[in-house]
C-alpha cells in the first residue's frame, strides 16, 4: 500500500548541491564534446590525455592556466558582484580594456620617476579607477535615466573598443612603431612574474579580490544592503537603501574587478598598451559566475576549469590539426551550455539516487 | 474498507508524514473531507496547514502516507497531477500576470491548440458560463493590474474552476481582502457549496468559520488534535484547541496619558505620477503614551499614509514633523532618517516589503538597522551578534522554529510576520507605525501582539495603527480617525463609537 507515497525527492545536502551537480554538469559535457570528437574521426580519449596533460602536464603548463585563471577570476567577480546586487553587468570586455588604458597611463606618466613598490599600486589602482568609470556610465543611465544596463553595458563594449583603437593609433602609439601599441613599460611598471611565464603577480590579487569579495558582500552592512537590493528592491527601500547610489556602487565595485584584467595583461605580460588583450574574458566572466554560482570560491574553481581548457584547449588544437581552435571554443560553449542552461538538468536524477539512500 | 463507507469521501488523507529536515512538520494526519461541504483547517502558526494543503496539491511530496481522492489512492507528484484529479488551489500570493487581461491570465497554461484566438473564444464562452452559474462576475477584458484584490481573486478562482477542478483549497484567502470583499467571498463559496464544489479554507478568523464551513479540524503542532462539526462548536471552544488555553481578545488598558507630540503632519499631500491625490490635506497628530488608530476601507490613502510617514515616498506638498525634525517637499526624508530619528515601521506587505525571503532570519531581524551598532563594528557585520539578536526576538515573540539560520521563507506565513513585528517592536522606538498589526497570525499571537502595541504605549511610544479590522481598531485605539479618499473624514472616541457611525463615515457619508 506504499506504492505512491513511496519516500521521495527532497532537497539536495547542501554539498551535493554545490560540488557534486556542477561536477555531474561537466562530465556529461565532456561525454558529450566526447561524441562530437569522435564524429570527426578523433579518438576521444586520446584528445582527453592531450587536454589534460595540456594544461597541467608540465610547470609550464600549470604556469599557463594559472595565468588565464586569473582573468577569467578577475571577470568572474566582476559579473558576480553586479549579479548579486539584481544587475547584469555584460560590460566586462569594456571594462577590463579601460583598465588596461587605466594602468598602462599611469605607468608611461609615471615609471621614470617612481620605483616599483610605488608605482605598482598606483597602476593597479588607476586599473580600478578606469575600470569604474567605465562601469559607472551605464550604472548612472540605468539609475537616473532608466535605460537598461544590459543594452548600455554591451554598447559600451563597442564604445571602449572604437576608443581603444582610436588612442593606439593616433595617441599612444610608440614613436616609429609600425604596430598600434605603447612604448614598453620600464622595469618599475612591471609585475614581478615566474621567468619564462606569463604567470605574474596578479595571481595574488586575483586571490586577494575572491577574499574581498566574499568579505565585502557577507559581512559588511553595505555587502548585505546590496544583497538585500539584488534579492527584493522594495525590501531595500524599506530598509533605508539609497538604490540608485548602491546601483552606482555595486557597478563600480563590478568595473574595477573587471579592470584588473589589464593588470595581468599589461603590467604582467605585455609590458605596454597593446589592443584586444581582452578578447572574450569579460563574455566568458559571464559563464565563470554563472557556474561558480556567483560565490567566490566558486568562482575561483570555474576560473582554474576555464583557465585549463583554454591552455589545455591550445595545445589540443597545436597537437590534433583536425581540432581546430574553433573546436576548442564548441568545448567551452557546451560546458556553458551544461552547468547554465542545464544546470538542473541531472537534479531529479541525484535526488531519487539520494532520496534511495536514506532510511 | 470502501464498502464500510456509504458513499466515496472526496479527499481522503491517511497517515500524511512530512519533515524538513529537523523541523516535523506534518506529524501523520489522516482526515475525511465529504463532497459538496466547506471544511475550515484552523491551527496555530506553524502548524502545518499550509504544508498539508501543499502536499495535497502535490506542491510538496509527502515523506509517507496516502492521498485518496474520490475512493481512488492517486500519486500527487505535481500540482499537474493535482489538477487531473480535479484539485485546484488558490495561494495568497496571486499568481496572476498584471499586464495580461483576465482571459488571457485564464487561458495561460491551456491555451487550446497552436491559434490563441480558438483557444480564447472557448475560453469566452467557457467564462460566461462560469460567471453565470457561480455568480462570478469579473470583465474578461480588463488588464489584472486594473482589478482590486478582491477581484484578483475572483479570478484566481475562476481559473481553478476553468481547469475544471471539483475540489477547491483557499490558503487564508481573506487576509488580504477588505470585510465588504470578505462577504463577497463568502457568497461566492457558498454558490460553488451549492453546485456542488468542495472546499476547503484555511483561516485564523474563527467567525468565518463559524459562518462558512460544515466541519472544521484542529491542527497543533503537525497533528489534527480535534475534529467538530461546526453547529456543535463556537469561536471559544475552537480558539482554546487551537491554543491549548483560554484566549482573551478583551484588553485591559490603563487610561492614557498623553505626552508631547512626537509625530504632526500639517496639510500633507501626496499626488501620483498620473495626477490622481492619494492624501489630500493630511493633519495628524500624534502624541507620546496613545494609540491612534487608522480606519478606513482598503485603498482610501491608508497605505500611502504610512509610506510618507516612515519616508518611503516624499510628500507632494504639507509638513511632517518627526521627534522634532522636519520633512517638507524641500527637505524629503528617507527611511533610514526615520529610524534614526526613533520611528519604527511596520510594513503593511511584510512579506514583500519587511523582509527578504532569501536571507536567513538572522538577517532578516537587522533589516535596516544594519548600519552601525550593535551589528555592525569597524564596519564589519558581527555574525554572532546578529544570530543571538535575532534568537532573542525568536523567544521573545515565540516564533517558530528558533532557528536564526532557517531561510526566511522556510517560516510558516504567521511567523513570518511575527519575525518582522518583533524587530520593529523590539527596538524601544519612539514613534511605531503599525499596518495590519495581526494580518495572518493566530489568535494566541494576536492576544500577544495587542498586548505589545499597548505596553509600548504605556513606556511613552506614540503608536499609529492602520487596521482593516475594524474590532481591532476599536479595541486597541485611545482615538479613531476615519480616511476616505486620501482625507481624514473625522474623529471618534473609541468608546463613543458605533460600528455603524463608523462604517457611514468609512463610506464617505458623514463627517464627524
Ligand atoms: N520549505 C520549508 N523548509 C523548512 N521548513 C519549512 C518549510 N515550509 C514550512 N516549514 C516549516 O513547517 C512548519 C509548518 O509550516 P506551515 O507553513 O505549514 O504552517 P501553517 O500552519 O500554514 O502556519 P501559518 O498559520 O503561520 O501560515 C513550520 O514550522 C515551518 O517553519
Ligand atoms: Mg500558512
Amino acid at each position: 500500500m506504499k506504492a505512491p507515497g513511496r519516500s521521495l525527492a527532497g532537497p539536495l545536502p547542501g554539498w551535493a548541491e554545490v560540488v557534486l551537480l556542477p561536477l555531474v554538469n561537466i562530465a556529461l559535457a565532456f561525454i558529450v564534446v566526447g561524441v562530437i570528437v569522435a564524429i570527426i574521426g578523433v579518438d576521444p580519449f586520446h584528445a582527453l590525455r592531450l587536454l589534460v596533460t595540456g594544461a597541467l602536464g608540465s610547470w609550464e603548463s600549470i604556469g599557463y592556466t594559472l595565468y588565464y585563471a586569473t582573468n577569467f577570476t578577475f571577470t568572474g567577480l566582476a559579473v558576480a558582484v553586479a549579479f548579486h546586487a539584481g544587475l547584469f553587468n555584460i560590460g566586462g570586455e569594456g571594462q577590463a580594456y579601460l583598465g588596461g588604458l587605466g594602468c598602462g597611463l599611469a605607468i608611461l606618466a609615471l615609471d621614470r620617476w617612481l620605483p616599483a613598490w610605488l608605482m605598482i599600486p598606483i597602476a593597479i589602482a588607476a586599473a580600478a579607477l578606469f575600470g569604474a568609470a567605465w562601469a559607472a556610465v551605464p550604472a548612472w543611465l540605468q539609475a537616473w535615466r532608466g535605460s537598461h544596463i544590459v543594452i548600455t553595458t554591451i554598447m559600451f563594449n563597442f564604445v571602449a573598443s572604437a576608443l581603444m583603437v582610436y588612442l593606439m593609433v593616433n595617441v599612444l602609439i610608440a614613436p616609429g612603431s609600425m604596430t598600434p601599441q605603447s612604448r614598453g613599460f620600464l622595469p618599475s611598471g612591471q609585475l614581478p612574474a615566474i621567468a619564462g611565464l606569463p604567470l605574474n603577480l596578479s595571481l595574488v590579487l586575483a586571490l586577494a579580490c575572491c577574499a574581498a569579495v566574499w568579505v565585502f558582500l557577507w559581512h559588511t552592512p553595505w555587502g548585505y544592503a546590496l544583497r538585500t537590493m539584488g534579492h527584493n528592491p522594495e525590501a531595500a527601500v524599506y530598509a533605508g537603501t539609497n538604490l540608485r547610489r548602491m546601483t552606482m556602487v555595486a557597478m563600480c565595485f563590478s568595473g574595477a574587478l573587471a579592470g584588473f584584467v589589464g593588470v595581468n595583461e599589461l603590467m604582467g605580460v605585455h609590458h605596454r598598451i597593446v589592443l584586444d588583450f581582452q578578447a572574450g574574458y569579460g563574455f566568458a566572466g559571464i559563464a565563470v559566475a554563472l557556474m561558480g554560482r556567483n560565490h567566490p570560491l566558486g568562482v575561483l574553481l570555474a576560473a582554474l576549469l576555464f583557465g585549463a581548457l583554454q591552455q589545455g584547449g591550445a595545445e589540443l588544437a597545436f597537437e590534433i590539426p583536425s581540432i581546430t581552435r574553433e573546436m576548442v571554443v564548441v568545448i567551452q560553449g557546451l560546458i556553458i551550455l551544461f552547468s547554465g542552461a542545464l544546470a538542473h538538468l541531472p537534479r531529479p536524477w541525484l535526488q531519487l539516487l539520494f532520496a534511495r539512500r536514506a532510511p | 474498507m470502501q464498502a464500510l463507507t456509504p458513499a466515496a469521501a472526496a479527499i481522503e488523507l491517511r497517515g500524511i508524514d512530512k519533515s524538513f529536515g529537523v523541523v516535523h512538520a506534518v506529524r501523520g494526519v489522516s482526515l475525511r473531507i465529504e463532497p459538496g461541504t466547506i471544511t475550515g483547517i484552523v491551527g496555530e502558526n506553524g502548524a502545518g496547514k499550509s504544508t498539508l494543503m501543499s502536499i495535497l496539491y502535490g506542491l510538496y511530496r509527502a515523506n509517507s502516507g496516502e492521498i485518496w481522492v474520490g475512493g481512488r489512492l492517486v500519486e500527487m507528484a505535481s500540482p499537474r497531477d493535482a489538477i487531473a484529479h480535479g484539485i485546484g488551489m488558490v495561494h495568497q500570493h496571486f499568481m496572476l500576470i498584471d499586464t495580461f487581461t483576465v482571459l488571457e491570465n485564464l487561458v495561460l497554461g491551456a491555451e487550446g491548440g497552436a491559434l490563441l484566438a480558438g483557444g480564447l473564444a472557448v475560453a469566452r464562452a467557457e467564462l460566461a458560463r462560469l460567471a453565470r452559474d457561480y455568480g462570478l462576475s469579473v470583465d474578461p477584458d480588463a488588464r489584472v493590474a486594473d482589478l482590486s484584490v478582491g477581484e484578483q481573486q475572483r479570478v484566481e478562482i475562476l481559473k481553478v474552476l476553468f481547469r475544471g477542478a471539483r475540489i477547491l483549497i483557499l490558503d487564508e484567502p481573506s487576509a488580504v481582502l477588505t470585510p465588504q470583499e470578505t462577504d463577497r467571498l463568502f457568497d461566492i463559496l457558498r454558490t460553488l457549496k451549492d453546485r456542488g464544489v468542495t472546499v476547503i479554507l484555511i483561516t485564523h478568523k474563527l467567525r468565518e468559520i463559524m459562518a462558512a464551513t460544515d466541519r472544521v479540524y484542529v491542527m497543533r503542532q503537525g497533528q489534527i488534535v480535534a475534529e467538530r462539526r461546526t453547529r456543535d462548536t463556537g469561536s471559544e471552544e475552537l480558539a482554546e484547541l487551537m491554543v491549548g488555553r483560554k484566549v482573551r481578545l478583551d484588553l485591559d488598558k490603563v487610561p492614557v496619558r498623553q505626552g508631547e507630540i512626537l509625530l504632526r503632519t500639517e496639510h500633507l499631500s501626496l499626488i501620483d505620477d498620473r495626477g490622481v491625490r492619494l492624501l489630500d490635506d493630511v493633519g495628524i497628530e500624534l502624541r507620546a503614551g496613545e494609540i491612534v488608530g487608522i480606519a478606513g476601507v482598503t485603498g482610501n490613502g491608508q497605505s500611502e499614509l504610512l509610506q510618507v510617514l516612515s519616508g518611503i515616498r516624499a510628500p507632494s506638498g504639507g509638513r511632517l514633523t518627526v521627534c522634532g525634525h522636519t520633512i517638507d517637499t524641500g527637505h524629503p526624508g528617507d527611511p533610514a532618517q526615520m529610524r534614526e530619528l526613533g520611528l519604527a515601521h511596520v510594513p503593511e506587505d511584510r512579506l514583500r516589503q519587511g523582509m527578504v525571503a532569501a536571507f536567513q532570519a538572522s538577517e532578516t531581524s537587522i533589516l535596516g538597522y544594519q548600519n552601525g551598532p550593535p551589528f555592525t563594528r569597524n564596519y564589519l557585520l558581527d555574525g554572532p551578534a546578529v544570530g543571538a539578536h535575532c534568537a532573542e526576538l525568536m523567544e521573545r515573540f515565540d516564533v517558530r522554529p528558533r532557528s536564526p539560520g532557517l531561510r526566511s521563507s522556510h517560516f510558516s506565513g504567521g511567523n513570518q510576520q511575527k519575525l518582522v513585528l518583533a524587530r520593529e517592536i523590539a527596538r524601544r522606538p519612539r514613534v511605531l507605525l503599525v499596518g495590519q498589526p495581526t494580518r495572518g497570525v493566530d489568535i494566541g499571537a494576536i492576544e500577544f501582539i495587542h498586548r505589545e502595541l499597548v505596553k509600548a504605549r504605556d513606556a511613552g511610544c506614540a503608536v499609529l495603527v492602520v487596521s482593516v479590522e475594524l474590532d481591532e481598531i476599536l479595541s486597541l485605539a485611545d482615538r479613531i480617525l476615519v480616511m476616505f479618499a486620501g482625507r481624514i473624514v473625522g474623529e471618534v472616541e473609541p468608546g463613543r463609537a458605533d460600528e455603524r457611525t463608523l462604517g457611514l463615515m468609512m463610506a464617505g457619508a458623514e463627517t464627524a
